[in-house]
């Protein structure tokens, strides 16, 4: 395990020395202490290494991430896991706004509540809310799978592609056009399979599936109020 | 950007600390607003009941005898404590209004910063640290206080377009966003006969709250109409001689985070402006929701002002 005092030793730093780890490193173990809510903690990541950060975090942790694992022992700010690629990134307390925008893949597990525009402009990502998300989240989602156990905020999936969204609580109200699904069986195995590597206790049966109604993806002048 | 700090004690114990801590979240916030920064400190009541705070960029020949001049002029007596740029006069509450007449007659070019019972306004342009060091501000006292770290986007980098606004006596309002009907507003505030000194989109969201205040609104009245009548982006901070409270735009895109321990109620821009709070690890940390008026207040009885939030 590397021990690395963000405080001590500076964010660039600390990021030039986990870029500089090669896909076969044997240090594949990091811990980041003091990080304090610093900004762009662990951003641009690209080998199999996992990085635990003790404490919150500011702008953009994790962003752009490609391969690794990245545990936030604390709450994380805006953008976490922005335009992530692959690996994996688990938040133990609450996300602020816009996390995991425009990722086009890996996971991203928040086991509190994230605030607005969760998955806002997602390309593949696959995101797992274990509490309630804010306005505007999946706003003009384009693939991968949002699941939020809690409830959503005004505006779910406003001008969506196709983006799988499932909600196990409340929505506060759909954007324009995204409607609800019918839950077929291979969702039911999508969210199963999601479900458990988030940790998260539900069942995939619970939960409502939204998505495009598709009306708005060739222009219609009788829709024109809407986009 | 600009960045918003705010801090109200529960424990007494604290306020000997209050400027020291406000410092230190200030400073945190530069690299969010490096142009001037500002701050609004509600200590102690004067002893002569009231007090104006202002500001002169000559301050040396503009503040050698304005007490004296300006207890003669009014008739009662006038405490003068200058503090760098800025001055605090005290005098009997009733003589508030009469005395803001008087100084634009014999100091035209002092401006007035704020006016109250507790608090003062400090702002200057310049790098957070050193418009705290300035003034002292780690050596202040208080019951609670804001500041406000300023990137300029929609007015001049001046002393006046720094923030806090004083908004009505012992309000005031910081901002981080940008109004975007701030001159139409303006114009239309201006012929309701409110005084707005500068371009600043702030001032006039400032000028906005004290408007609808004369007219009868509640502060938290005030703050739920500007959802619907000012566009734009804003996290508002606004303090009260007993508290204070937040809105944010329903966009919510500006950021803003709380923190609450038995001992106090902190806002910050960013988690990082509250890392160095006492219990802070343990504290209930969350996101003030859009379109949602909060309040916290040190009265058991709130003022009307404060009860319709």
């Amino acid at each position: 395990m590397q021990t690395i005092d963000l405080e001590a030793n500076g964010l660039r730093a600390l990021n030039e020395q986990l870029h500089a780890q090669a896909a076969d490193t044997n240090q594949t173990a990091w811990e980041i202490v003091n990080a304090r809510g610093s900004h762009a903690i662990a951003v641009g990541l690209d080998a199999p290494i996992e990085v635990t950060v003790k404490g919150s975090t500011g702008y953009y942790c994790g962003g752009m991430n490609k391969q690794a694992t990245i545990n936030v022992h604390g709450s994380a700010g805006p953008g976490v896991g922005e335009n992530m690629m692959s690996g994996t990134i688990v938040v133990d307390g609450d996300a602020s706004q816009y996390a995991g925008a425009t990722g086009h893949g890996g996971l991203l597990v928040i086991k509190g509540n994230a605030s607005s525009r969760c998955g806002i402009s997602m390309k593949g990502i696959d995101i797992v809310v274990h509490g309630n998300i804010g306005h505007m989240s999946a706003f003009m989602a384009q693939s991968g799978n949002l699941v939020v156990l809690g409830d959503a905020g005004d505006a779910l999936g406003d001008s969506c592609y196709e983006a799988r969204l499932f909600v196990r609580g409340k929505v506060k109200s759909l954007g324009a056009d995204c409607e609800e699904k019918e839950m077929r069986p291979e969702h039911i195995e999508i969210l199963k399979d999601l479900l458990e590597r988030a940790g998260a206790d539900a069942k995939p049966e619970e939960f409502t599936r939204y998505g495009s109604a598709r009306n708005l993806y060739n222009f219609d002048v009788d829709n024109a109020s809407a986009y | 950007m600009c960045g918003i700090v705010g801090l109200f004690l529960k424990d007494k114990s604290l306020e000997p600390k209050l400027g020291e801590m406000l410092t230190d979240m200030l400073v945190t916030m530069t690299d969010r607003g490096p142009d001037s920064a500002g701050i609004a400190i509600y200590g102690n009541g004067s002893d002569e009941g009231a007090k104006i705070t202002v500001q002169s960029d000559n301050a040396d020949q503009d503040f050698a005898s304005i007490g004296d001049e300006l207890g003669h002029a009014i008739g009662a007596n006038v405490k003068a404590e200058r503090n760098d740029t800025h001055a605090v006069l005290s005098m009997p509450a009733d003589k508030i209004a009469h005395a803001r007449e008087i100084l634009s007659e014999i100091r035209p070019n002092v401006r007035v910063m704020s006016a109250g019972s507790s608090l003062e306004i400090y702002k200057e342009v310049g790098l957070p640290k050193d418009v705290a060091a300035r003034f002292h501000v780690e050596k202040m006292s208080g019951t609670h206080g804001i500041g406000h770290t300023r990137m300029a986007t929609e007015s001049a980098v001046t002393t006046m377009g720094a923030h806090p606004f004083n908004t009505g006596s012992d309000q005031c309002l910081v901002h981080n966003g940008s109004l975007s009907n701030h001159n139409s507003l303006r114009r239309k505030l201006r012929r309701n006969g409110i005084l707005i000194q500068t371009e600043n989109d702030t001032e006039v969201g400032a000028a906005y709250l004290t408007w609808k205040m004369q007219n009868g609104a509640t502060l938290g009245e005030a703050l739920e109409s500007s959802l619907d009548d000012l566009d734009g982006f804003f996290t508002f901070v606004v303090g009260t001689k007993d508290g204070f409270g937040v809105v944010r735009d329903p966009i919510a895109c500006k950021p803003a985070v709380m923190a609450e321990t038995d001992q106090y109620v902190a806002f910050g821009s960013e988690y990082r402006a509250l890392v160095n709070l006492p219990g802070i690890e343990t504290a209930r940390v969350w996101e003030p929701e859009p379109a949602t008026v909060y309040f916290w207040s040190h009265s058991d009885d709130p003022t009307k002002i404060e009860k319709a939030a």
